[in-house]
């Protein structure tokens, strides 16, 4: 009989200290991930909050639950706050920075420091957004549209312009640290098409960061000088042009809306690989889509302005293009569906939510294809056909996939594994609330409801009740992994390396991963998703 | 296919591109959905059917990549052709000129005619629209017509469409403008040429509350509340009666007492969406003549206002 020497497990970087001062002051990009997860979870609820209050409103055509003044502040809060604080951080701020380094077998990310540096921002940002909050609030819409923004609204403008500014900076490094780090802390043998599809949507979307978010700064800055010091850049009556902010801001905006949906796209290439137990089909195909969407979509901002006096040959131009993007998404979807394909699959809840994420961000794409076609567009534009449209993306797809990967990076993250009934309940429950919360603003958009109506006319009713029950669905979803999640941080089952057999570098060390990530720097010898 | 109208020339040609490309896009869900849940079933975790390794397959990717290419560009080229027209006006178009403003639309034909809120046109003749924004961007659409077309103060955009079947249509304002955006709303009445010519003709009177009115002018009040005025002032047009929000956040009813203190008060309640800029006319104005102000407020609504101005 030999004797075992025992030898203590690694420290796992949660056991690093416990005191708030080793959080706020820690360099661990891991850490990092969390605080962002803390701030981006309060967020989300908050404009949640908002949300729930304008579908309140909506129950009846007329507006009587709150005045309009207070309404208009509502969906731009709601608006701000979840593309802002929510959607742009969430998946590359929080699973991007605990999976990163992980995943190319890095110890960290390229400057630790710049990336605590970043989340100080993101907080700074998120208090002036809430002081504008508390102070009263701003109406503009979450797009600051001028000269109404400059000159008209008598509301906190400028304090909600500010914390976007900051914020901004905050993605700016981000992106900044995520390029340098794929470029120069990849394992051995980690070549580029060695990459998993998640870590080409972070680069893809670093680029996308570095190179569109300052110009929101610029336009911001100048929509505060104008503000400020009535110089007139985008008021007519101080010979200024308002469709050149339009230009500004979604030269950025655009852009910005892959900043959201590539790094789900990424999240889901994983989630279905393991869950299917498949490798991705069609590898270089995915990467070069995923490139690809990141170079046009500079180059789509103007088909949010086919109706705002744009010329015609120009708004032509933007619509072949804005058709040109669908077809690299249109090649991931057909991927993702094709790696199913005599797959083992399994219907664990990381599963559902990529299923879910497929099928729902099919639906957005498919429907942009009709806000593409300028035809089209001029009779959908503004109206609830768009909201819908975009929420398909952003909600029903980027969040989504969020979820999805929380779920399956949360035994990796935490530990522990949480409920499986519940987290299969609370994805099926938020499939079915968003469909019954979203489709029917199609409907209501086709039969031309505008967007942002505080009363509207009775015939539109029907469509908007069913829109406020769905959402009451989806509202329980959300809050139902709030619940299973905490409770699994103490009385889940211990996850284990690799509770799902998956083959990335992130399942080769311990759950949850010691400080510096690997014992041993890995080494790579074959590319990703090796599965069958 | 849909519960709107046509009640324009493109309408028609509109909802066949929108059937189209909804029934190429409903073909796409059907087959991923039929394959995704096909393989779901099939290849599920324990099923005995059998599994090979994956290949690489290039014609497969290059299937999927060009066939949507080339359907997305035929949808492109047939949206292309529609919008051109969309976009070109007759040269024989009838103009219409449309001034929008926080938060009404005012419309004024060449003849002289003028009206607020509505817009009457007649059947079959092409009406090209020249707009403008006194403040911030407004957008005129007309879904029964498929029309749209944002409002930019100090530039003028055009919008025009050929009605083919009289009614009464919705006009909305599109694009955010602030606090009663959703109230930026009237009617597009298309009528047959004859009544419309009848229409243009009509001197509809009746008069205003005589001596409020010249009393709203003699202190000066038009100067800022009248709808061609360039002070952001509210317009109080169908003011009494209603509910009023307030830049705190509450709202109020818009009874005599409120239409008295805010002549006299101004400051006590001010309506949201505007700076506190008016001055107060308290001891300047006596309470007679207060209340012939009231009482021409009373009967200062777009309704009085159309018909007053064909006079």
């Amino acid at each position: 009989m030999s004797t075992v020497e025992r030898v203590p497990p690694p420290r796992s970087y949660l056991e690093e200290g416990y005191g708030l001062r080793s959080w706020l002051t820690t360099h661990d990009h891991k850490r990092i991930a969390i605080l962002y997860a803390l701030g981006i979870t309060f967020f989300f609820f908050l404009g949640g909050l908002a949300a729930a209050l304008v579908r309140l409103e909506l129950v009846t055509p007329a507006g009587d639950l709150m005045s309009a003044e207070t309404y208009n502040k509502a969906f731009t809060f709601h608006g701000v706050v979840m593309v802002w604080f929510f959607l742009i951080p969430s998946i590359p701020a929080t699973l991007g920075n605990f999976l990163l380094p992980l995943m190319i077998g890095a110890r960290d990310v390229a400057f630790p420091r710049l990336n605590l540096f970043s989340w100080y921002l993101y907080v700074g940002g998120g208090v002036f957004t809430l002081l504008c909050l508390l102070l009263g609030g701003v109406d503009t819409g979450w797009t600051f549209y001028t000269p109404f923004s400059t000159l008209f609204s008598t509301s906190h403008v400028l304090l909600a312009v500010v914390g976007v500014f900051i914020v901004g900076f905050s993605s700016i490094f981000t992106g900044l640290n995520f390029i340098v780090t794929i470029h120069t802390l990849r394992a051995p043998g980690m070549t580029w098409f060695r990459l998993p599809l998640f870590v080409w949507s972070m680069y893809a979307v670093a680029l996308v960061m570095v190179l569109a978010t300052p110009v929101l700064a610029m336009t911001l800055s100048l929509i505060a000088l104008e503000r400020l010091f009535g110089v007139g850049i985008f008021d007519p009556a101080l010979g200024g042009d308002p469709v050149l902010f339009q230009h500004f801001f979604w030269f950025y905006s655009h852009p910005a809306v892959y900043i959201m949906i590539l790094p789900a796209m990424g999240v889901v290439s994983e989630l279905i690989t393991a869950g299917a137990r498949r490798r991705i089909f069609g590898y270089r195909f995915m990467v070069y889509a995923i490139i690809g969407i990141a170079v046009v979509g500079f180059l789509v901002w103007g088909h949010h302005m086919f109706v705002a006096g744009q010329s015609m040959y120009a708004s032509i131009v933007f619509s072949i293009l804005s058709f040109i993007i669908a077809v690299p998404s249109a090649i991931k979807v057909f991927n993702w569906t094709a790696t199913l394909y005599r797959g083992d699959i399994g219907f664990d809840a990381p599963m559902l939510y990529a299923l879910g994420f497929v099928g729902l961000f099919m639906l957005g794409g498919l429907t942009g294809l009709f806000l593409a076609a300028t035809a089209l567009d001029v009779n959908l534009t503004d109206t609830y056909f768009v909201v819908a449209h975009f929420h398909y993306i952003m909600v029903g797809g980027a969040v989504m996939a969020y979820l999805g990967g929380i779920h399956f990076w949360w035994p990796k993250i935490t530990g522990r594994m949480y409920s499986e009934a519940w987290a299969r309940f609370a994805a099926i429950l938020m499939f079915f609330g968003f469909n019954l919360t979203f489709f029917p603003q199609y409907i209501l958009g086709y039969e031309g409801m505008p967007r942002r109506y505080h009363e509207y006319l009775p015939q539109f009713q029907v469509w908007n009740v069913l829109s406020s029950a769905g959402a009451t669905i989806l509202g329980a979803a959300y809050l139902l992994p709030l619940f299973y999640l905490a409770w699994s941080l103490r009385h889940g089952a211990r996850a284990g390396p690799n509770p799902w057999d998956a083959r990335g570098l992130e399942w080769q060390t311990a759950s949850p991963p010691p400080p510096h990530n690997f014992e041993q720097t890995p080494t790579v010898t074959e590319g990703p998703y090796a599965y069958r | 296919m849909n519960t709107l109208p046509q009640a324009s020339s493109f309408a028609p040609d509109v909802d066949h591109l929108f059937d189209a490309l909804l029934l190429l896009c409903g073909l796409v869900v059907v087959g991923v959905f039929a394959a995704m849940i096909f393989f779901c079933v099939r290849y599920r975790r324990g099923s005995a059917a059998e599994r090979m390794p994956a290949r690489a397959h290039l014609g497969v990717e290059l299937t999927w990549t060009l066939l949507p290419f080339v359907l997305f560009m035929g949808i492109f080229g047939w949206s292309v052709h529609l919008w051109i027209r969309l976009r070109t006006p007759p040269k024989d178009a009838q103009p219409i000129y449309v001034v929008a403003k926080q938060w009404m639309w005012k419309v004024q034909h060449p003849d002289g005619a003028r009206e607020i809120d509505t817009l009457h046109v007649p059947v079959g003749r092409p009406i090209r629209l020249v707009m403008t924004s006194q403040d911030v961007i407004h957008s005129f659409y007309v879904p029964a017509f498929r029309v749209k077309q944002d409002v930019l103060p100090d530039r003028y955009t055009e919008l025009w469409f050929t009605a083919t079947q009289a009614g009464t249509f919705n006009l909305f304002c599109a694009e955010f403008c602030g606090t009663d955006h959703s109230r930026m709303h009237g009617e597009v009445i298309v009528m047959a040429p004859a009544d419309y010519a009848r229409w243009l003709q009509a001197h509809a009177g009746i008069g205003l509350a005589a001596q409020g009115e010249r009393l709203f002018r003699q202190f000066g009040c038009s100067g800022c509340h009248d709808p061609q005025s360039g002070v952001h002032a509210p317009d109080l047009y169908d003011l009494y009666g209603h509910t009023v929000p307030l830049s705190d956040g509450s709202q109020v009813l818009a009874d005599e007492r409120y239409l008295q203190d805010s002549i006299l008060l101004p400051k006590k309640q001010i309506a949201a969406g505007y700076a506190p800029i008016m001055p107060s006319f308290q001891g300047r104005i006596g309470a007679e003549d207060v209340l012939a102000l009231v009482a021409y407020l009373k009967t200062r609504t777009h309704a009085a206002e159309d018909t007053d101005e064909h006079r």
